[in-house]
């Protein structure tokens, strides 16, 4: 795995100087810079539906934040009130009064901030669900191109990322706002001198904020594109460990590791010293603000312009402008890293989903296939499929046979829309199946595929996403005819059995009777078993054979088989060579021509005196 | 905190860093504190005593302090930034590492979707952890014990009335700090389970679209979603509370100081700078308590990271070298034998896939194993590499038992074709020589014609450079086979392991890869898993199992003759048309 990887991801830097020709939906290519406004602006509807939530945070975040600057008016009245007069009196409602004011401020912000936490989580969790959804309407085509790991990156550390910067608090922001305002607004009434004098902070610090902005942006953006690699290094290191430990090649791909390893902690290094700088700056920026605000305020004392509570005010308002200050500086640089988490999972969003435009509903099939002219590859250079045509009349068994490679899992693709063909067409019922909607077109074909997938659950839940609603009785009845029922009582806790992704307990020819018996349950109009028992014995199979008869009874059904007593007794055998439909006919017909069937049958036992 | 000790060993190599950022916080905390003293310094003996030179003086002094700051603070966090990602990048290291010395029986139990969230988001967790502490870990308490320190100068007596309002506010962080760590770590458990499904589905895709299961899909997403969700909100719920919390003990403190300062200074006991120095400490004490309760969040939340973290870097390997191991020396075709070999995947003896299983593959020969569907065929040879050790008896090579020397020797002498062909993104040639990277064009193609890949490999546009996508998606599964094939082949292991390797190959290009492998020059001991009775044919011996028991072995003919299942095998491939004229004496050979 440190092959091809490590060549696409090395010269990094000249990715985006050659547009992406050769793979438009390569998800890695996807990453060049946009307007930061976009990837915000796309964020923002997801804030749409709690309109209304909203407006009630932000009219506790204004009481809040009013609140908060009646409370060091006090503090200064009070000191005011001490310094003159000295009377106790006075001075008691004057505490009394900021004691309420602060309790009130303090008990509001949590009101906030509890509000702002199911907003956002909430906000999240839309985000990922339709990201999730956009992930499963992509094409097939797209699965192969990307790698799984840099998909899940999307998923968790940009997400996170952009959870970072709303957990931290949008209510910081809109309080931060509110506050510098007035704060500002405040001490313009209090001395318009000072206040004249304490606002030439606020330039320094804008200025201070977009300098760093502009390293933070693309150190985020780096930082978070080196994640998704080294994540989809991982998770292709993790999921073929087993064959890299046969091969003694973990060396390789803890250094495939390393490498991409070092690179995100670089980018790190560089996005982090840039973005956590801010905080600290605006600090010392802070406290030069109340530094000048003292120095500037005390002359102005001995000029007899100004009390001193005054100043005691101004320090007091000084220290919490830079509060917010400080919070926005921080909150901007999660705003950078969330915008290039959001721009890396808007780029999912903006690959074309796969397409349907047909609006045509299946109804009672009767189950007639025609391929006419159908010419398909994959790349534009690597036909396939030349000029296939041939018909499958309702009710039959068609075998398709031929050498590795001939294309007979490409048709299964193309009868399942998964590609479509480049010209001629693919007619069910005489109705060509691109004016047919997916959904109803996939509903009608049961797919038995060579490589049988189980996700991690029950053994029941395995077999059940054949057919949802069906009961626990028929999910067995099914595995009985699958000649699945045996082994899986055997197993620790029978059907209730959870299955691993690795699926270690379950062996390669088990996995394919499960996967037979899910299609049983599933009833489908049409049946497509690609070498749906290659890793069963032949007992086994013979056994599972009485069943899959049964089954194709009165259905059309396809059968990809390399063994060629699974397919005597087809209807109608197609034999495929070079992309093109070479042979066809029944068993002993086609063993009378002598052709390439009479050869792929006679060698199975070919140097063997028998 | 165990788990949290454990890891602090990723600090080690960079405790000098740590430290000198440690030191350099503890000054720029001083710095900060020394403000507003000079504040205070600045009214009492230079506004009030009229002396305009000391209040240009101390306004300098206050700008000298300053400017020192920054290089301080730029200086801290140079440093916390890097141990921070430096400590990230070696705990990603350290687990990835780990996970590669787990063995098939470790991996069985994991899920990559599991694995992956450890990987990123629970080392992301600790790497917080590590860098807010240097940046402001020393900052909040000392500013808080250092404007304690002042308080207590400026007035004892006042400070005294603060001193439960300090306790008060750390007894609130600890509470917050203990009460929120379980809820992060739910908070992940629901993070891998959402991640898991995310994985599955992407792995899973065709079924799930050949299923029009999309709509069920997304349903089982919401509702691990959801329950993230939920637990997500439930943690930042509760924080909102914190900063709450903790302001308000400032604030009332504020009041406590005008109301007890009101008292003092109508007994002239306290002068007015000095409680505006005290509203300052107050002020300042606050600053750092906000950052306290992003402080305990961080460190909440990496406690539970990485104790999560512990759980997979405290893992045994059930496969490692023996003390002493031995390098395994093999020249020529070795002798493989399994004696008495019971094997259970959970150590079970009841649950046993193999029972008592003995045989004897001499130097050179090819042994084929038959069997029903989970017979074990796939278990045994499991064994030979050490993927799982054997639970009871023991597998020799050469009289060596393979738990006795090194997996790295042992694995040299073994090509392996497993059962499910994992190719590896990246192209054909570097897939075929994944075993022997410094192989030549002619051993890769030598190899690949040998699987009879060779053909269709040059068929392609790019040849031997052709793109090979994630796990071969874009081969059929008897390409994926051949190349697969051509990747153990190239390695020419002494003793070959073909599990069930050419199920999807036609049977005319199995009968090539057979010629090819018996034109091979040098000796070979096979092991070879098969369904069809054409592949094991030539075998010089055939075992057949059933039930994890050898229930016959010997060759074609000898057991056409004496073994009844092998006979149902056979009758089940060919028909039982040929078998009767197959038993006639004489007729076989």
């Amino acid at each position: 795995m440190s092959q091809g990887r490590s060549v696409s991801s090395a010269p990094a830097p000249a990715n985006p100087a050659r547009p992406g020709a050769l793979q438009p939906t390569h998800i890695g290519k996807i990453e060049k810079a946009r307007d930061p406004r976009t990837a915000l602006s796309r964020l923002l509807p997801y804030l749409e539906p709690f309109r209304s939530s909203l407006r009630w945070v932000l009219l506790l975040v204004i009481s809040y934040t009013f609140l908060g600057l009646v409370g060091p008016y006090l503090m200064g009245v009070a000191i005011d009130h001490l310094l003159h007069s000295g009377q106790m009196a006075g001075l008691a409602r004057l505490a009394l009064g900021m004691l309420a004011v602060y309790v009130l401020y303090n008990l509001l912000q949590a009101v906030a901030g509890r509000q702002m936490a199911d907003i956002s989580q909430r906000a999240l969790k839309q985000l990922r669900s339709d990201l999730f959804t956009r992930v499963q309407r992509l094409p097939i085509s797209f699965f192969g191109e990307g790698s799984t790991g840099d998909l899940l990156s999307r998923l968790t550390n940009d997400v996170e990322a952009i959870n970072l910067a709303i957990s931290q608090n949008v209510t910081t922001l809109v309080a931060s706002l509110l506050s510098m305002l007035g704060i500002i607004v405040a001490m313009f009434l209090l001395d318009r001198w000072l206040a004249l004098a304490s606002l030439f902070v606020v330039p320094i610090m804008f200025w201070f904020t977009q300098f760093v902005a502009r390293y933070t942006r693309k150190g985020f953006r780096d930082l978070q594109r080196d994640l998704g690699q080294l994540n989809g290094v991982m998770e292709e290191a993790i999921s073929g460990q087993k064959t890299a430990q046969a091969f003694r090649r973990k060396r390789a791909a803890i250094e495939a590791f390393q490498r991409h390893n070092q690179q995100v902690f670089q980018a790190g290094v560089y996005a982090n010293s840039y973005a956590l700088l801010l905080m600290p700056i605006t600090s010392v920026l802070g406290n030069l603000f109340v530094i000048v605000l003292a120095g500037l305020g005390g002359w102005l004392a001995l000029s007899g312009l100004v009390s001193v509570g005054i100043i005691a005010t101004f320090i007091s308002y000084a220290q919490q402008f830079v509060n917010p200050l400080r919070q926005l500086a921080n909150l901007y640089n999660s705003i950078q890293s969330a915008i290039a988490g959001a721009e890396r999972i808007f780029a999912i969003f903006d690959v074309p989903a796969e397409q349907d435009e047909a609006t045509l509903a299946l109804t009672e099939l009767s189950g007639a296939v025609s391929f006419e002219h159908v010419r398909f590859g994959y790349a534009a250079d690597a036909i396939v499929l030349k000029d296939l045509s041939f018909e499958a009349k309702p009710g039959q068994v068609v075998a398709l046979v031929g050498p590795t490679g001939a294309g007979k899992t490409t048709i299964i693709n193309l009868l399942t829309r998964f590609y479509e063909c480049e010209s001629g067409s693919i007619r069910i019922d005489g109705r060509d199946i691109r004016s047919i909607r997916k959904p109803e077109l996939r509903k009608n074909l049961g797919l038995v595929l060579q490589d049988v997938f189980l996700f991690s659950g029950s053994v029941l839940e395995n077999i059940r996403y054949g057919r949802l609603e069906a009961s626990d009785e028929e999910v067995m009845a099914a595995a009985k005819l699958a000649e699945a029922d045996g082994f899986i009582r055997l197993l620790p806790e029978g059907y209730r059995t959870q299955l691993s992704e690795r699926a270690g307990n379950l062996s390669q020819g088990q996995r394919q009777l499960l996967a037979i018996a899910r299609a049983i349950l599933a009833d489908p109009a049409i049946l497509i078993l690609d070498e749906a028992t290659s890793s069963v014995d032949t007992r086994t199979e013979a056994r599972i054979q009485r069943a899959l008869l049964a089954l194709m009874k009165g259905r059309t059904s396809f059968v990809i088989a390399h063994r060629l007593s699974t397919i005597a007794d087809a209807d109608q055998i197609l034999v495929i060579d070079h992309g093109l439909l070479a042979e066809h006919g029944k068993h002993a017909e086609l063993l009378a021509q002598r052709g390439v069937y009479h050869r792929l049958y006679t060698s199975q036992f070919k140097g063997e005196a028998i | 905190m165990a788990s949290v000790v454990k890891l602090l060993r990723f600090a080690k190599p960079y405790w000098l860093r740590s430290l000198l950022a440690l030191v350099l916080l503890t000054l720029l905390v001083v710095l900060d504190l020394s403000i507003p003293r000079l504040i205070q310094s600045l009214i009492d003996h230079g506004v009030l005593a009229h002396d305009r030179r000391l209040v240009i003086r101390i306004s300098l002094l206050m700008l000298g302090v300053s400017a020192l700051s920054v290089f301080v603070a730029v200086g801290n966090n140079d440093l916390s930034v890097r141990v921070g990602e430096s400590v990230a990048r070696d705990l990603r290291e350290a687990l990835f590492l780990k996970i590669q010395t787990f063995s098939y029986g470790n991996l069985d139990q994991q899920k990559t979707g599991q694995l992956m969230v450890r990987l990123t988001s629970d080392t992301g967790a600790v790497q917080r952890l590590m860098q807010i502490t240097l940046r402001i870990g020393t900052r909040a308490p000392l500013l808080m014990v250092g404007s304690l320190l002042l308080m207590i100068s400026t007035s004892p007596t006042l400070a005294l009335t603060m001193l439960p309002l300090l306790l008060l506010t750390s007894g609130l962080i600890v509470f917050f700090l203990v009460k929120q760590e379980p809820m992060f770590r739910f908070v992940q458990q629901r993070l891998d389970r959402m991640n898991t499904v995310l994985q599955e589905n992407v792995a899973g895709i065709r079924l799930v679209k050949a299923f029009v299961r999309e709509p069920f899909e997304e349903q089982r997403f919401d509702i691990a979603n959801q329950a993230y969700c939920d637990q997500s909100a439930k943690v930042m719920r509760f924080a909102a509370f914190m900063p709450p919390a903790l302001t308000l003990c400032v604030n009332a403190g504020l009041v406590a100081v005008i109301w007890a300062g009101g008292l003092e200074r109508a007994r002239g006991t306290l002068s007015i700078g000095q409680i505006v120095a005290f509203t300052n400490y107050l002020l300042t004490t606050m600053t750092p308590l906000v950052m306290m309760t992003m402080l305990s969040n961080i460190w909440a939340s990496g406690i539970a990271s990485a104790k999560r973290l512990d759980e997979v870097l405290s893992v045994v390997p059930e496969v490692s070298d023996a003390k002493g191991a031995r390098t395994l020396l093999v020249s020529a075709a070795p002798r493989l034998v399994f004696e008495n070999v019971t094997f259970a995947y959970d150590g079970a003896v009841s649950d046993a896939v193999l029972k008592q299983v003995s045989f004897v593959a001499d130097p050179g020969q090819t042994v084929a194993i038959l069997g029903a569907t989970g017979a074990g065929k796939s278990t045994l040879v499991k064994l030979i590499p050490r993927f799982y050790d054997v639970t009871s008896g023991r597998v020799t090579l050469d009289g060596v038992d393979v738990r006795s020397v090194t997996e790295d020797s042992l694995l040299a002498a073994i090509g392996i074709v497993p059962q499910e062909s994992l190719l590896f993104s990246g192209n054909v040639r570097d897939n075929i020589r994944y075993g022997q990277p410094e192989a030549s064009e002619e051993q890769v193609v030598a190899a690949a014609r040998a699987a009879q890949a060779h053909d269709f490999v040059m068929k392609m546009s790019a040849g031997y450079d052709s793109r090979v996508e994630q796990r071969g998606a874009n081969f059929s599964g008897g390409q994926r086979q051949r190349l697969a094939l051509a990747r153990a082949l190239l390695l020419r292991p002494k003793l070959l392991i073909l599990d069930d390797s050419t199920s999807a190959v036609d049977v005319e290009t199995e009968t090539l890869i057979q010629n090819a492998l018996t034109a091979q020059s040098e000796p070979q001991t096979r092991i070879v898993v098969a369904q069809r009775i054409s592949t094991v044919l030539r075998a010089d011996k055939i075992l057949v199992l059933d039930g994890g028991r050898i229930v016959a072995q010997g060759n074609h003919a000898e057991l056409l003759r004496s073994s009844q299942v092998y006979r149902e095998i056979f009758a089940s491939q060919l028909g039982s048309a040929h078998l009767p004229a197959l038993l006639e004496p004489g007729a076989a050979l």
